[in-house]
Protein backbone atom coordinates (compact mmCIF):
# COMPACT_ATOMS: atom_id res chain seq x y z
CA UNK A 1 0.00 0.00 0.00
CA UNK A 2 1.06 3.56 -0.60
CA UNK A 3 4.47 2.74 -2.00
CA UNK A 4 6.47 5.75 -3.00
CA UNK A 5 6.01 6.84 -6.60
CA UNK A 6 8.89 5.69 -8.80
CA UNK A 7 9.35 9.13 -10.26
CA UNK A 8 10.61 11.96 -8.06
CA UNK A 9 10.00 10.23 -4.73
CA UNK A 10 9.19 12.72 -2.08
CA UNK A 11 8.89 12.05 1.60
CA UNK A 12 6.01 13.93 3.14
CA UNK A 13 4.25 14.00 6.48
CA UNK A 14 1.86 11.21 5.48
CA UNK A 15 4.82 8.98 4.63
CA UNK A 16 6.39 9.49 8.05
CA UNK A 17 3.04 9.00 9.77
CA UNK A 18 2.80 5.65 7.99
CA UNK A 19 6.35 4.93 9.18
CA UNK A 20 5.28 5.70 12.74
CA UNK A 21 2.35 3.28 12.46
CA UNK A 22 4.61 0.59 11.05
CA UNK A 23 7.28 1.24 13.65
CA UNK A 24 4.78 1.17 16.52
CA UNK A 25 3.41 -2.14 15.21
CA UNK A 26 6.81 -3.74 14.88
CA UNK A 27 7.95 -2.53 18.31
CA UNK A 28 4.74 -3.97 19.76
CA UNK A 29 5.40 -7.29 18.00
CA UNK A 30 9.06 -7.43 18.97
CA UNK A 31 8.88 -5.95 22.49
CA UNK A 32 9.25 -9.31 24.20
CA UNK A 33 12.27 -10.19 22.05
CA UNK A 34 13.88 -6.84 22.89
CA UNK A 35 13.26 -7.52 26.58
CA UNK A 36 14.84 -10.94 26.21
CA UNK A 37 17.90 -9.46 24.48
CA UNK A 38 18.10 -6.89 27.29
CA UNK A 39 17.79 -9.52 30.00
CA UNK A 40 21.35 -10.89 30.11
CA UNK A 41 23.10 -7.54 29.63
CA UNK A 42 20.65 -4.92 30.86
CA UNK A 43 17.54 -5.12 32.95
CA UNK A 44 15.05 -6.69 30.61
CA UNK A 45 12.96 -3.62 29.92
CA UNK A 46 14.10 -2.17 26.59
CA UNK A 47 11.13 -3.59 24.70
CA UNK A 48 8.60 -2.50 27.29
CA UNK A 49 10.06 0.98 27.42
CA UNK A 50 10.10 1.38 23.64
CA UNK A 51 6.54 0.07 23.40
CA UNK A 52 5.37 2.65 25.93
CA UNK A 53 7.08 5.40 23.93
CA UNK A 54 5.75 4.42 20.53
CA UNK A 55 2.20 3.97 21.80
CA UNK A 56 2.38 7.52 23.20
CA UNK A 57 3.93 8.84 19.99
CA UNK A 58 1.27 7.23 17.79
CA UNK A 59 -1.48 8.63 20.00
CA UNK A 60 0.00 12.14 20.05
CA UNK A 61 0.62 12.26 16.31
CA UNK A 62 -2.84 10.79 15.65
CA UNK A 63 -4.51 13.48 17.75
CA UNK A 64 -2.64 16.38 16.20
CA UNK A 65 -1.10 15.20 12.95
CA UNK A 66 1.82 17.46 11.95
CA UNK A 67 1.69 18.47 8.29
CA UNK A 68 5.42 18.36 7.58
CA UNK A 69 7.86 15.45 7.75
CA UNK A 70 10.03 17.47 10.11
CA UNK A 71 7.02 18.06 12.31
CA UNK A 72 6.26 14.35 12.56
CA UNK A 73 9.83 13.50 13.57
CA UNK A 74 9.95 16.29 16.16
CA UNK A 75 6.62 15.18 17.63
CA UNK A 76 7.69 11.54 17.87
CA UNK A 77 11.03 12.53 19.39
CA UNK A 78 9.36 14.70 21.98
CA UNK A 79 6.99 11.88 22.99
CA UNK A 80 9.85 9.41 23.32
CA UNK A 81 11.76 11.80 25.60
CA UNK A 82 8.62 12.32 27.69
CA UNK A 83 7.61 8.69 28.08
CA UNK A 84 10.40 6.17 27.55
CA UNK A 85 12.86 6.92 30.33
CA UNK A 86 16.17 5.12 30.67
CA UNK A 87 18.82 5.92 28.10
CA UNK A 88 16.68 5.00 25.08
CA UNK A 89 14.24 7.85 25.64
CA UNK A 90 16.73 10.72 25.41
CA UNK A 91 18.80 8.97 22.74
CA UNK A 92 16.00 8.06 20.32
CA UNK A 93 14.23 11.29 21.22
CA UNK A 94 17.29 13.32 20.34
CA UNK A 95 17.80 11.39 17.09
CA UNK A 96 14.29 12.12 15.85
CA UNK A 97 14.00 15.66 17.17
CA UNK A 98 17.34 16.66 15.71
CA UNK A 99 16.48 15.05 12.37
CA UNK A 100 13.08 16.73 12.35
CA UNK A 101 14.53 20.14 13.10
CA UNK A 102 17.04 19.62 10.32
CA UNK A 103 14.14 19.10 7.88
CA UNK A 104 12.56 22.35 8.97
CA UNK A 105 9.05 23.07 7.75
CA UNK A 106 9.32 21.88 4.16
CA UNK A 107 6.14 20.07 3.12
CA UNK A 108 8.08 17.26 1.42
CA UNK A 109 11.73 16.30 1.15
CA UNK A 110 13.94 14.11 -1.00
CA UNK A 111 15.57 10.94 0.24
CA UNK A 112 18.90 12.74 0.22
CA UNK A 113 17.50 15.40 2.54
CA UNK A 114 16.13 12.71 4.82
CA UNK A 115 19.55 11.06 4.84
CA UNK A 116 21.25 14.33 5.83
CA UNK A 117 18.69 14.89 8.55
CA UNK A 118 19.13 11.38 9.91
CA UNK A 119 22.88 11.89 9.85
CA UNK A 120 22.47 15.00 11.99
CA UNK A 121 20.21 13.05 14.36
CA UNK A 122 22.60 10.12 14.67
CA UNK A 123 25.52 12.48 15.26
CA UNK A 124 23.42 14.02 18.03
CA UNK A 125 23.01 10.57 19.58
CA UNK A 126 26.74 9.92 19.43
CA UNK A 127 27.44 13.25 21.07
CA UNK A 128 24.82 12.86 23.79
CA UNK A 129 25.78 9.30 24.69
CA UNK A 130 29.50 9.82 24.18
CA UNK A 131 29.61 6.56 22.26
CA UNK A 132 31.22 5.50 19.00
CA UNK A 133 30.84 2.60 16.59
CA UNK A 134 32.15 -0.55 18.26
CA UNK A 135 30.94 0.33 21.75
CA UNK A 136 28.00 -2.11 21.39
CA UNK A 137 25.19 0.44 21.18
CA UNK A 138 22.49 1.53 18.75
CA UNK A 139 25.19 3.39 16.81
CA UNK A 140 26.49 0.04 15.58
CA UNK A 141 23.29 -0.28 13.55
CA UNK A 142 22.73 3.39 12.77
CA UNK A 143 26.07 4.40 11.25
CA UNK A 144 26.32 1.40 8.88
CA UNK A 145 22.74 2.14 7.83
CA UNK A 146 23.61 5.75 7.04
CA UNK A 147 26.64 4.62 5.05
CA UNK A 148 24.54 2.17 3.05
CA UNK A 149 21.85 4.78 2.48
CA UNK A 150 24.39 7.29 1.22
CA UNK A 151 26.12 4.75 -0.99
CA UNK A 152 22.87 3.64 -2.59
CA UNK A 153 21.59 7.17 -3.17
CA UNK A 154 24.93 8.26 -4.63
CA UNK A 155 24.77 5.26 -6.97
CA UNK A 156 21.38 6.42 -8.17
CA UNK A 157 19.18 3.90 -6.37
CA UNK A 158 15.50 4.65 -5.84
CA UNK A 159 14.40 5.85 -2.41
CA UNK A 160 12.81 2.48 -1.67
CA UNK A 161 15.94 0.57 -2.71
CA UNK A 162 18.22 2.91 -0.79
CA UNK A 163 16.13 2.59 2.39
CA UNK A 164 16.06 -1.14 1.93
CA UNK A 165 19.88 -1.18 1.73
CA UNK A 166 19.99 0.92 4.91
CA UNK A 167 17.70 -1.52 6.72
CA UNK A 168 19.81 -4.49 5.64
CA UNK A 169 22.98 -2.75 6.81
CA UNK A 170 21.33 -2.00 10.16
CA UNK A 171 20.41 -5.67 10.56
CA UNK A 172 23.98 -6.68 9.80
CA UNK A 173 25.27 -4.04 12.21
CA UNK A 174 22.97 -5.24 14.98
CA UNK A 175 24.13 -8.83 14.51
CA UNK A 176 27.73 -7.66 14.47
CA UNK A 177 27.34 -6.39 18.07
CA UNK A 178 27.22 -9.99 19.33
CA UNK A 179 31.01 -10.46 19.77
CA UNK A 180 31.59 -6.93 21.04
CA UNK A 181 32.34 -5.90 24.59
CA UNK A 182 29.98 -3.15 25.77
CA UNK A 183 31.60 0.14 26.70
CA UNK A 184 28.55 2.31 27.24
CA UNK A 185 25.35 2.00 29.20
CA UNK A 186 24.25 -0.62 31.68
CA UNK A 187 25.85 -3.48 29.74
CA UNK A 188 29.29 -1.90 30.17
CA UNK A 189 29.31 -3.00 33.80
CA UNK A 190 29.42 -6.62 32.67
CA UNK A 191 32.77 -6.15 31.00
CA UNK A 192 33.82 -9.38 29.28
CA UNK A 193 30.50 -10.94 30.18
CA UNK A 194 28.70 -8.61 27.77
CA UNK A 195 30.33 -10.53 24.92
CA UNK A 196 28.17 -13.03 22.97
CA UNK A 197 24.95 -11.06 23.38
CA UNK A 198 23.29 -8.97 20.69
CA UNK A 199 22.80 -5.37 21.75
CA UNK A 200 19.10 -4.59 22.27
CA UNK A 201 19.54 -0.92 21.29
CA UNK A 202 21.17 -1.81 17.97
CA UNK A 203 18.34 -4.28 17.45
CA UNK A 204 15.58 -1.74 18.03
CA UNK A 205 17.41 0.72 15.74
CA UNK A 206 17.39 -1.93 13.00
CA UNK A 207 13.66 -2.52 13.57
CA UNK A 208 12.92 1.19 13.14
CA UNK A 209 14.96 1.35 9.93
CA UNK A 210 13.23 -1.76 8.60
CA UNK A 211 9.93 -0.03 9.30
CA UNK A 212 11.15 2.91 7.20
CA UNK A 213 12.13 0.60 4.37
CA UNK A 214 8.83 -1.28 4.56
CA UNK A 215 6.97 2.01 4.44
CA UNK A 216 8.81 3.00 1.27
CA UNK A 217 8.21 -0.29 -0.50
CA UNK A 218 4.64 -0.51 0.68
CA UNK A 219 5.29 -3.89 2.28
CA UNK A 220 4.43 -2.75 5.76
CA UNK A 221 2.15 -5.19 7.52
CA UNK B 1 7.12 -16.19 40.83
CA UNK B 2 4.43 -14.85 43.16
CA UNK B 3 4.28 -11.08 43.55
CA UNK B 4 1.94 -8.80 45.49
CA UNK B 5 0.87 -6.80 42.46
CA UNK B 6 -2.16 -6.23 40.26
CA UNK B 7 -0.57 -6.03 36.83
CA UNK B 8 3.03 -5.13 36.00
CA UNK B 9 1.97 -1.97 34.14
CA UNK B 10 0.53 -0.27 37.23
CA UNK B 11 3.09 -1.27 39.85
CA UNK B 12 4.63 2.20 40.15
CA UNK B 13 1.32 4.07 40.11
CA UNK B 14 -0.17 1.67 42.68
CA UNK B 15 2.80 2.22 44.98
CA UNK B 16 2.47 5.98 44.61
CA UNK B 17 -1.17 5.79 45.68
CA UNK B 18 -0.06 3.84 48.72
CA UNK B 19 2.62 6.38 49.57
CA UNK B 20 0.00 9.11 49.36
CA UNK B 21 -2.31 7.17 51.64
CA UNK B 22 0.38 6.44 54.23
CA UNK B 23 2.23 9.75 54.33
CA UNK B 24 0.11 12.88 54.63
CA UNK B 25 3.32 14.93 54.90
CA UNK B 26 3.89 14.25 51.22
CA UNK B 27 2.08 15.51 48.18
CA UNK B 28 1.99 12.71 45.62
CA UNK B 29 1.25 13.58 42.02
CA UNK B 30 0.39 10.09 40.79
CA UNK B 31 -0.36 11.26 37.26
CA UNK B 32 2.93 13.07 36.76
CA UNK B 33 4.92 10.83 39.09
CA UNK B 34 6.40 13.30 41.49
CA UNK B 35 6.55 13.04 45.29
CA UNK B 36 6.80 16.45 46.93
CA UNK B 37 7.36 17.57 50.49
CA UNK B 38 4.16 19.17 51.73
CA UNK B 39 4.46 22.94 51.97
CA UNK B 40 7.18 23.21 49.29
CA UNK B 41 8.60 25.51 48.15
CA UNK B 42 10.05 26.75 51.41
CA UNK B 43 11.01 30.44 51.35
CA UNK B 44 14.71 30.93 50.76
CA UNK B 45 15.50 27.22 50.81
CA UNK B 46 17.39 25.42 48.05
CA UNK B 47 15.23 22.62 46.68
CA UNK B 48 16.68 19.11 46.57
CA UNK B 49 15.38 16.84 43.83
CA UNK B 50 16.42 13.28 43.21
CA UNK B 51 15.03 10.34 41.36
CA UNK B 52 15.77 7.19 39.51
CA UNK B 53 14.21 3.90 38.61
CA UNK B 54 11.64 2.43 40.97
CA UNK B 55 12.47 -0.76 42.82
CA UNK B 56 15.05 0.80 45.17
CA UNK B 57 12.63 1.91 47.88
CA UNK B 58 12.80 3.72 50.21
CA UNK B 59 15.22 5.49 47.82
CA UNK B 60 14.15 8.16 46.71
CA UNK B 61 10.50 8.88 47.55
CA UNK B 62 11.02 7.58 51.07
CA UNK B 63 13.62 10.28 51.65
CA UNK B 64 11.37 13.23 50.89
CA UNK B 65 10.70 15.36 53.93
CA UNK B 66 12.21 17.73 56.45
CA UNK B 67 16.00 17.68 56.38
CA UNK B 68 16.38 15.64 53.22
CA UNK B 69 14.75 15.82 49.75
CA UNK B 70 12.08 18.27 48.63
CA UNK B 71 10.94 16.09 45.76
CA UNK B 72 11.60 12.72 44.17
CA UNK B 73 10.84 11.42 40.69
CA UNK B 74 10.28 7.67 40.45
CA UNK B 75 10.78 6.12 37.04
CA UNK B 76 9.46 2.79 35.86
CA UNK B 77 11.06 -0.19 37.58
CA UNK B 78 14.85 0.10 37.13
CA UNK B 79 14.28 2.73 34.43
CA UNK B 80 15.21 6.36 34.90
CA UNK B 81 12.41 8.90 35.16
CA UNK B 82 11.74 11.24 32.24
CA UNK B 83 12.67 14.94 32.08
CA UNK B 84 9.04 16.09 32.43
CA UNK B 85 8.94 14.64 35.95
CA UNK B 86 12.10 16.43 37.01
CA UNK B 87 11.00 19.73 35.48
CA UNK B 88 7.70 19.46 37.32
CA UNK B 89 9.55 18.63 40.55
CA UNK B 90 11.97 21.53 40.12
CA UNK B 91 9.13 23.97 39.50
CA UNK B 92 7.26 22.69 42.55
CA UNK B 93 10.16 23.08 45.00
CA UNK B 94 11.99 26.15 43.71
CA UNK B 95 11.57 29.13 46.03
CA UNK B 96 13.91 31.20 43.88
CA UNK B 97 16.98 29.88 45.71
CA UNK B 98 17.60 27.24 43.05
CA UNK B 99 17.38 23.48 42.84
CA UNK B 100 19.97 20.75 43.24
CA UNK B 101 19.54 17.59 41.15
CA UNK B 102 21.11 14.57 42.84
CA UNK B 103 21.80 12.07 40.07
CA UNK B 104 23.11 8.52 40.31
CA UNK B 105 25.64 7.65 37.63
CA UNK B 106 23.64 5.59 35.16
CA UNK B 107 23.43 6.56 31.51
CA UNK B 108 19.66 6.98 31.56
CA UNK B 109 19.56 9.00 34.77
CA UNK B 110 22.36 11.27 33.60
CA UNK B 111 20.80 11.93 30.18
CA UNK B 112 17.31 12.58 31.48
CA UNK B 113 18.46 14.84 34.31
CA UNK B 114 20.71 16.74 31.87
CA UNK B 115 17.75 17.36 29.58
CA UNK B 116 15.59 18.32 32.55
CA UNK B 117 18.18 20.79 33.82
CA UNK B 118 18.18 22.56 30.46
CA UNK B 119 14.40 22.68 30.34
CA UNK B 120 14.08 23.88 33.94
CA UNK B 121 16.63 26.62 33.33
CA UNK B 122 14.59 27.69 30.30
CA UNK B 123 11.75 28.15 32.75
CA UNK B 124 13.89 30.34 34.99
CA UNK B 125 14.89 27.78 37.64
CA UNK B 126 18.55 27.84 38.60
CA UNK B 127 19.77 24.23 38.62
CA UNK B 128 22.95 22.60 39.90
CA UNK B 129 23.71 18.89 39.54
CA UNK B 130 25.71 16.44 41.60
CA UNK B 131 26.62 13.04 40.22
CA UNK B 132 26.87 10.18 42.72
CA UNK B 133 29.41 7.54 41.64
CA UNK B 134 30.50 5.63 44.70
CA UNK B 135 30.57 1.99 43.60
CA UNK B 136 34.12 0.68 43.69
CA UNK B 137 33.13 -2.64 42.12
CA UNK B 138 33.32 -1.16 38.63
CA UNK B 139 36.99 -1.68 37.92
CA UNK B 140 38.04 -0.16 34.62
CA UNK B 141 35.83 2.86 34.41
CA UNK B 142 37.53 4.02 31.22
CA UNK B 143 35.73 1.21 29.43
CA UNK B 144 32.41 1.55 31.20
CA UNK B 145 29.91 4.31 31.79
CA UNK B 146 31.89 4.99 34.99
CA UNK B 147 31.28 3.98 38.57
CA UNK B 148 27.65 3.42 39.49
CA UNK B 149 25.80 5.53 42.00
CA UNK B 150 24.56 3.32 44.85
CA UNK B 151 24.42 3.53 48.66
CA UNK B 152 26.27 6.83 49.02
CA UNK B 153 23.23 8.49 47.50
CA UNK B 154 21.68 8.31 50.97
CA UNK B 155 24.69 10.10 52.53
CA UNK B 156 24.54 12.81 49.87
CA UNK B 157 20.79 13.33 50.19
CA UNK B 158 20.90 13.43 54.00
CA UNK B 159 23.88 15.74 54.44
CA UNK B 160 23.06 18.12 51.57
CA UNK B 161 19.45 18.12 52.78
CA UNK B 162 20.53 19.17 56.26
CA UNK B 163 22.63 22.03 54.90
CA UNK B 164 19.80 23.21 52.66
CA UNK B 165 17.49 23.14 55.66
CA UNK B 166 19.82 25.66 57.35
CA UNK B 167 19.36 28.08 54.47
CA UNK B 168 22.68 27.59 52.69
CA UNK B 169 23.06 28.77 49.09
CA UNK B 170 22.79 26.53 46.04
CA UNK B 171 26.56 26.67 45.57
CA UNK B 172 27.16 25.67 49.17
CA UNK B 173 24.65 22.81 49.07
CA UNK B 174 26.05 21.55 45.76
CA UNK B 175 29.59 21.76 47.13
CA UNK B 176 28.81 19.72 50.24
CA UNK B 177 26.96 17.16 48.11
CA UNK B 178 30.02 16.77 45.87
CA UNK B 179 32.32 16.55 48.88
CA UNK B 180 30.21 13.78 50.44
CA UNK B 181 30.29 11.87 47.16
CA UNK B 182 34.07 12.21 46.92
CA UNK B 183 34.44 10.91 50.47
CA UNK B 184 32.11 7.93 49.97
CA UNK B 185 32.56 4.43 48.59
CA UNK B 186 30.25 1.41 48.28
CA UNK B 187 30.43 -2.28 47.47
CA UNK B 188 27.52 -4.70 47.02
CA UNK B 189 27.01 -8.45 47.19
CA UNK B 190 24.12 -10.47 45.76
CA UNK B 191 23.03 -13.82 47.15
CA UNK B 192 20.10 -14.20 44.75
CA UNK B 193 19.02 -12.64 41.48
CA UNK B 194 16.47 -9.86 41.32
CA UNK B 195 12.95 -10.37 39.94
CA UNK B 196 11.24 -7.53 38.10
CA UNK B 197 7.44 -7.40 37.83
CA UNK B 198 7.63 -6.95 34.04
CA UNK B 199 9.73 -10.05 33.63
CA UNK B 200 7.80 -11.94 36.30
CA UNK B 201 10.92 -13.73 37.45
CA UNK B 202 14.69 -13.43 37.91
CA UNK B 203 16.50 -11.20 35.40
CA UNK B 204 19.72 -13.21 35.67
CA UNK B 205 20.96 -16.58 36.84
CA UNK B 206 22.65 -16.89 40.19
CA UNK B 207 22.81 -20.55 41.15
CA UNK B 208 22.36 -21.80 44.70
CA UNK B 209 25.72 -22.01 46.34
CA UNK B 210 27.15 -19.00 44.53
CA UNK B 211 27.20 -15.28 45.20
CA UNK B 212 28.06 -12.26 43.08
CA UNK B 213 30.68 -9.91 44.48
CA UNK B 214 30.44 -6.28 43.42
CA UNK B 215 26.84 -6.36 42.31
CA UNK B 216 24.98 -3.17 41.40
CA UNK B 217 21.52 -2.15 42.51
CA UNK B 218 19.92 -3.63 39.41
CA UNK B 219 21.76 -6.89 39.84
CA UNK B 220 24.47 -5.93 37.36
CA UNK B 221 27.64 -7.80 38.23
CA UNK B 222 30.86 -6.09 39.12
CA UNK B 223 33.84 -8.22 40.02
CA UNK B 224 33.36 -11.95 40.26
CA UNK B 225 31.24 -14.91 41.13
CA UNK B 226 32.30 -17.13 43.97
CA UNK B 227 31.13 -20.06 46.04
CA UNK B 228 28.89 -18.95 48.91
CA UNK B 229 30.79 -17.31 51.77
CA UNK B 230 30.05 -16.65 55.45
CA UNK B 231 28.86 -13.27 56.67
CA UNK B 232 32.33 -12.65 58.10
CA UNK B 233 34.05 -13.49 54.82
CA UNK B 234 31.66 -11.21 52.91
CA UNK B 235 32.40 -8.42 55.38
CA UNK B 236 36.14 -8.96 54.90
CA UNK B 237 35.78 -8.68 51.12
CA UNK B 238 33.37 -5.73 51.17
CA UNK B 239 35.23 -3.62 53.70
CA UNK B 240 38.54 -4.33 51.99
CA UNK B 241 37.06 -3.10 48.70
CA UNK B 242 35.77 0.21 50.06
CA UNK B 243 38.59 0.97 52.48
CA UNK B 244 41.37 0.20 50.03
CA UNK B 245 39.76 2.54 47.53
CA UNK B 246 39.00 5.44 49.89
CA UNK B 247 42.04 5.10 52.20
CA UNK B 248 40.17 6.88 55.01
CA UNK B 249 42.10 8.64 57.73
CA UNK B 250 39.19 9.75 59.83
CA UNK B 251 35.96 8.46 61.34
CA UNK B 252 33.35 6.90 59.08
CA UNK B 253 29.65 6.85 58.58
CA UNK B 254 28.81 3.24 57.79
CA UNK B 255 25.69 2.11 55.96
CA UNK B 256 25.03 -1.62 56.15
CA UNK B 257 22.35 -1.82 53.54
CA UNK B 258 20.00 -4.64 52.66
CA UNK B 259 19.07 -5.23 49.03
CA UNK B 260 15.45 -5.97 49.88
CA UNK B 261 15.38 -9.73 50.35
CA UNK B 262 17.66 -10.18 53.35
CA UNK B 263 16.18 -10.08 56.87
CA UNK B 264 17.36 -7.58 59.46
CA UNK B 265 18.59 -10.45 61.64
CA UNK B 266 21.16 -11.22 58.96
CA UNK B 267 21.94 -7.57 58.30
CA UNK B 268 22.68 -6.90 61.97
CA UNK B 269 24.91 -9.96 62.09
CA UNK B 270 26.66 -8.62 59.01
CA UNK B 271 26.99 -5.17 60.63
CA UNK B 272 28.79 -6.81 63.55
CA UNK B 273 31.24 -8.37 61.10
CA UNK B 274 31.75 -5.03 59.33
CA UNK B 275 32.59 -3.45 62.69
CA UNK B 276 34.99 -6.28 63.45
CA UNK B 277 36.87 -5.74 60.18
CA UNK B 278 37.02 -1.96 60.62
CA UNK B 279 38.20 -2.50 64.22
CA UNK B 280 40.96 -4.82 63.04
CA UNK B 281 42.04 -2.06 60.66
CA UNK B 282 41.80 0.50 63.48
CA UNK B 283 39.38 2.70 61.53
CA UNK B 284 36.96 4.50 63.87
CA UNK B 285 33.23 4.40 63.14
CA UNK B 286 31.21 7.50 64.03
CA UNK B 287 27.72 6.29 63.09
CA UNK B 288 26.24 3.08 61.73
CA UNK B 289 22.95 2.73 59.92
CA UNK B 290 21.56 -0.76 59.34
CA UNK B 291 18.54 -1.55 57.20
CA UNK B 292 16.99 -1.72 53.75
CA UNK B 293 17.58 1.74 52.30
CA UNK B 294 18.87 1.37 48.75
CA UNK B 295 17.24 -1.84 47.65
CA UNK B 296 16.97 -3.94 44.56
CA UNK B 297 13.41 -5.28 44.67
CA UNK B 298 13.55 -8.80 46.14
CA UNK B 299 17.28 -9.40 45.78
CA UNK B 300 18.99 -11.04 48.74
CA UNK B 301 22.28 -9.51 49.64
CA UNK B 302 23.80 -6.42 51.11
CA UNK B 303 26.07 -3.53 50.46
CA UNK B 304 28.48 -1.57 52.57
CA UNK B 305 28.85 2.16 52.10
CA UNK B 306 31.30 4.32 53.98
CA UNK B 307 31.73 8.07 54.14
CA UNK B 308 34.66 9.72 55.82
CA UNK B 309 33.34 12.56 57.96
CA UNK B 310 34.69 15.60 59.74
CA UNK B 311 32.85 17.52 62.46
CA UNK B 312 30.82 19.52 59.96
CA UNK B 313 29.63 16.50 57.98
CA UNK B 314 28.87 14.58 61.18
CA UNK B 315 26.85 17.52 62.52
CA UNK B 316 24.83 17.60 59.29
CA UNK B 317 24.36 13.84 59.41
CA UNK B 318 23.02 14.09 62.96
CA UNK B 319 20.68 16.99 62.12
CA UNK B 320 16.96 16.22 62.45
CA UNK B 321 15.34 14.39 59.57
CA UNK B 322 11.71 13.40 59.10
CA UNK B 323 10.95 11.27 56.07
CA UNK B 324 9.14 7.96 55.58
CA UNK B 325 12.43 6.08 55.28
CA UNK B 326 14.75 7.98 57.60
CA UNK B 327 13.74 9.75 60.76
CA UNK B 328 15.59 11.00 63.81
CA UNK B 329 15.87 14.05 66.04
CA UNK B 330 12.38 15.26 65.22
Amino acid sequence: MNALPADGPEIDAAFLRRWLDTAADVIEREAARLDDLDSPIGDADHGGNMRRGFIAARTAVGQEPPDTPGGVLVAVGRQLISTVGGASGPLYGTLLRRAGKELGDEPAVSAARLRDALKAGVDGVAQLGGAAVGDKTMLDALYPALDALSGALDAGASTADALSAAAAAADTGATATIPLRARKGRASYLGERSIDHQDPGATSAALLLNALSDTATGTAA
Amino acid sequence: MKMLINVPETVVADALRGIAAAHPDLTVDVERRVIIRRGAPYEGKVGLVSGGGSGHEPLHGGFVGKGMLDAACPGEVFTSPVPDQMVRAAAAVDSGAGVLFIVKNYTGDVLNFDMAAELAEDEGVQVAKVLVNDDVAVMDSTFTAGRRGTGATLFVEKIAGALAEEGASLDQVAAVARRVNELSRSFGVALTAVSTPAKGGPTFDLPDGELELGVGIHGEPGRERRAMMTSGEIADASVEAVVDDLQPDGPLLVLVNGMGGTPLLELYGFAAEVHRVLGERKIPVARTLVGNYVTSLDMSGCSVSICQVDEELLRLWDAPVSTPGLRWGC
